[in-house]
Parts: structure tokens; C-alpha cells; sequence
């Protein structure tokens, strides 16, 4: 049993980490950086998983919450899954291999974190950040709306290859 | 946390958190939440722009996902174990506790767009200051919401230079919407004397930019929200947010 168990542990440890986001599937939940603590108990056959959610209200949460009591229980073990909020989730969790996905599916990954905090008082204009895009390259984009398809992205335009693309906001 | 030895006397319904808040106060800053996610909702198929129905939507999705959390949190802090659905859909209009800014019908877009200027400049402080709440849910859902709620002001802010710098109407209509928010502004001071101060310095020098006049002092002001005194758009408000699930208890998809 224990030899077959080995095997088994690392196999379900995987397969949660590699629980897809529903909105944007090439990305696993280990790329996203919401794997907090990660148990898997042989004797009790209880994987013990705690998430950090992404943002408040973002309907992907609950399906993933799904995905991954489905990815531990078809493996025959029990899930615990909790949420832990607090420290808050940021994008500067999210792995180089994440990124590189996200750039070759067509969206921008999230440079540094700049929401709300403007050198000046008053920011003025739109978001001057420096965001390449993610077809051709080249910096020279600009942000078309602060809001994406979800709330997590944002809409830009290339003006090298005039390319529309999304881009996933620094947070 | 120095009240350790001392909390024996609310030990009923004790929490396992060492902090004690006071679930009211935690219910105003829920429902302020809910109920202004209900009003932007409204806006979708109806900005000025497909953009900005994606907007308005994400950041009432925000809103609504703080407001959950914060709900889950007073159903145990006050030791009546509702769930956010309870305290969503059965609490009647007298108990709810938001501001009555958030509850006024939608105006114009450059209503809204005041609206949501002051709304979130005072509860980026608020939250602020929340993140230090000695209940450790409070404080990671502040801890979150921080980061939401900066974004949504910068959006809000974005918008009023725009309008306020932009033609004769966008501007009038702009200069308007303060006239026409600011009787509700007084709610959100007394409620926060800390933050307070900050949010009308970061509204002032957006309105300044912006080329807009500081309106005159209104002649009356809102007052009760979070005492659950609202205005005759609240009812109408709850009546649709709660009709379905009243219509079918526990029914889920």
C-alpha cells in the first residue's frame, strides 16, 4: 500500500496544482500563484488545500473551488479546501512559466504593480505603463479601456501591428 | 488582544478570532458594498459605450464580491448564523445600513460618475484603516478590496476630467451631478472623521484639474443610512433584488 501511495500523493499534489482556470485555460492554478498549502494525508486520505482568491468577486473562484474537489475526489481522496485571504493575492505571484503562457495565447502578462499609486496626487490620462504586445513585440501600445472581458484584464492596441489584445492589469 | 482576560462577558457566540468588532459597523461597510453593486449593475446595455458597460459591470462584480464576505463575516459575528444569502435577500429595508448615496436612482452617466468618485475615495480610507481590523476577516477582505477600489477611483477619476475638461454640456452636466451628490456627501464624513479628511483632498484636486467649481454648500442633507432610515428608491431597489429569491426560497442553479 505505502510503495502504491507514494506515487499516488505525488500524483494528486499534481493534479490539483494543475487545475486550469476556466477563463483563461492555459493557465493552472500553481501559474496563477493561488496554492497557498498543499497536504496530502495518506493514513486519513484527506488532501487539505488552501487557495488565496484572485480578485473579490470573480466568478472563476467558485468553478475552480469545483475543479479542484473534483481533481482530489476522482483520485479517490476526500478534499478540504479553504480559502485564505489574507496576505492578499498578487500578480507577483504569478510564475514565469505562467507568463510566458499568457503572452503565447495573446495576452499581455502583468508588468509591475501600479494601481493607485501615482507619483502625483492626481493621475491625469490613461495608464502610461510601458506594455508590449504580446504578437509583434513592440512597446509602442496603448490602453483602449481600463476593463477587459473580466476584471483582471485590460483592453489595449498595438501601433506597430495594430494588433488588439488584452493585457492581465498588475495588481 | 489585550482584551483577552476581559472577553469572557460576550463568550457567547465566541468567535476564534482574538478581536471583537461590532458587526453593525461591518454591516454598513457590506451593504454600502451590495447595494451600489445593485445600481451599477443597472448600467449594463446602457453606458455610453460597450467599454464602459464592462466597467461599470466589473467593478459592481468587485463590490458584490467585498460585500459577500463581509456579509458571511456579520452572520457570525452576530451570533445569528444567517449566511450572505439571508442577510442579502430577507433582511427587510430598516435593516439594511448603507449610505443613502449609494441607493439614489441612476442618473445620468456623469452622475454616476460623482457617485463613484466620492464613493470610492472614502472607502479606499475606509478599507485603509480596515486592514488593521483586529478581526482577521475584516482585515483580509480590506486587504483585498485596497487594491480594487484604488482602481475604481482611478476610473471614476479618469472620467471626470474627461467630462469636466471636455464640451460645454459634458461640463455642465459634470458640474451638475456634484451639485446634485453632494447633499449625500455628509453621511460618508461623519462615518469616517480619519479617512475622511483625505478622500475630500484627493475629490478637490480631481475637481480642480478637471476645471470644475467646488459646488455650493447644499441647503439639506441625507441622513440615516446606517441606522437603516433610507430614502423611497430603496424599496424599490430591494423589491428587485429580492423578489426572486423570495419567490423561490433555496432555489439554486
Amino acid at each position: 500500500m505505502s510503495a502504491v501511495a507514494t506515487t499516488t500523493q505525488a500524483e494528486v499534489a499534481r493534479a490539483v496544482r494543475e487545475v486550469a482556470d476556466p477563463e483563461i485555460p492555459v493557465l493552472t492554478i500553481d501559474d496563477l500563484g493561488l496554492v497557498r498549502e498543499l497536504d496530502v494525508d495518506e493514513d486519513t486520505g484527506v488532501v487539505q488545500v488552501t487557495i488565496t482568491p484572485t480578485y473579490s468577486g470573480c466568478p472563476a473562484m467558485e468553478v475552480i473551488r469545483r475543479s479542484v474537489e473534483e481533481a482530489i475526489a476522482s483520485r479517490g481522496y476526500r478534499a478540504a479546501v479553504a480559502t485564505r485571504l489574507s496576505p492578499a493575492w498578487t500578480t507577483d505571484w504569478m510564475s514565469a512559466r505562467g507568463r510566458e503562457a499568457l503572452r503565447r495565447f495573446g495576452i499581455a502578462p502583468p508588468g509591475e504593480r501600479a494601481a493607485g499609486q501615482a507619483s502625483r496626487p492626481v493621475p491625469v490620462g490613461l495608464s502610461r505603463r510601458q506594455v508590449a504586445c504580446p504578437t509583434c513585440g513592440s512597446t509602442a501600445t496603448e490602453e483602449l479601456s481600463r476593463f477587459g472581458s473580466t476584471a483582471c484584464k485590460a483592453l489595449r492596441r498595438c501601433l506597430e501591428c495594430r494588433e488588439p489584445f488584452e493585457e492581465f492589469k498588475p495588481i | 488582544m489585550t482584551e483577552a482576560g476581559s472577553g469572557a462577558a460576550t463568550a457567547a457566540g465566541a468567535s476564534r478570532h482574538a478581536g471583537r468588532v461590532d458587526p453593525l459597523v461591518v454591516l454598513g461597510l457590506a451593504d454600502d458594498a451590495l447595494v451600489y453593486a445593485q445600481r451599477l449593475g443597472e448600467w449594463l446595455t446602457r453606458a455610453p459605450e460597450i467599454e464602459e458597460d464592462m466597467a461599470l459591470g466589473n467593478i459592481g462584480l468587485d463590490l458584490l464580491g467585498q460585500a459577500r464576505g463581509l456579509l458571511t463575516r456579520v452572520g457570525e459575528l452576530d451570533g445569528t448564523g444567517r449566511d450572505e444569502d439571508a442577510l442579502a435577500f430577507w433582511r427587510d429595508e430598516r435593516e439594511f445600513r448603507n449610505v443613502q448615496l449609494v441607493e439614489r436612482p441612476r442618473g445620468d452617466f456623469a452622475h454616476e460618475m460623482a457617485r463613484l468618485l466620492w464613493f470610492s475615495a472614502h472607502r479606499l480610507e475606509r478599507l485603509r484603516q480596515e486592514q488593521q481590523s483586529p478581526d482577521e476577516v475584516v482585515a483580509g477582505v480590506a486587504g483585498k478590496a485596497v487594491k480594487e477600489v484604488a482602481y475604481h477611483r482611478d476610473h471614476a477619476t479618469q472620467w471626470v476630467l474627461r467630462l469636466g475638461d471636455g464640451t460645454e454640456e459634458s461640463r455642465a452636466r459634470m458640474q451638475q451631478a456634484l451639485v446634485d451628490v453632494a447633499p449625500y456627501l455628509p453621511e460618508l464624513t461623519e462615518d469616517d472623521p480619519v479617512g475622511a479628511p483625505v478622500a475630500r483632498e484627493y475629490v478637490e484636486a480631481v475637481l480642480a484639474e478637471a476645471g470644475l467649481g467646488a459646488p455650493p454648500e447644499p441647503r439639506w442633507h441625507a441622513r440615516g443610512g446606517r441606522t437603516g432610515i433610507h430614502s423611497e428608491a430603496m424599496g424599490f431597489l430591494l423589491a428587485e433584488m429580492q423578489h426572486l429569491h423570495r419567490t423561490h426560497p433555496g432555489a439554486s442553479w
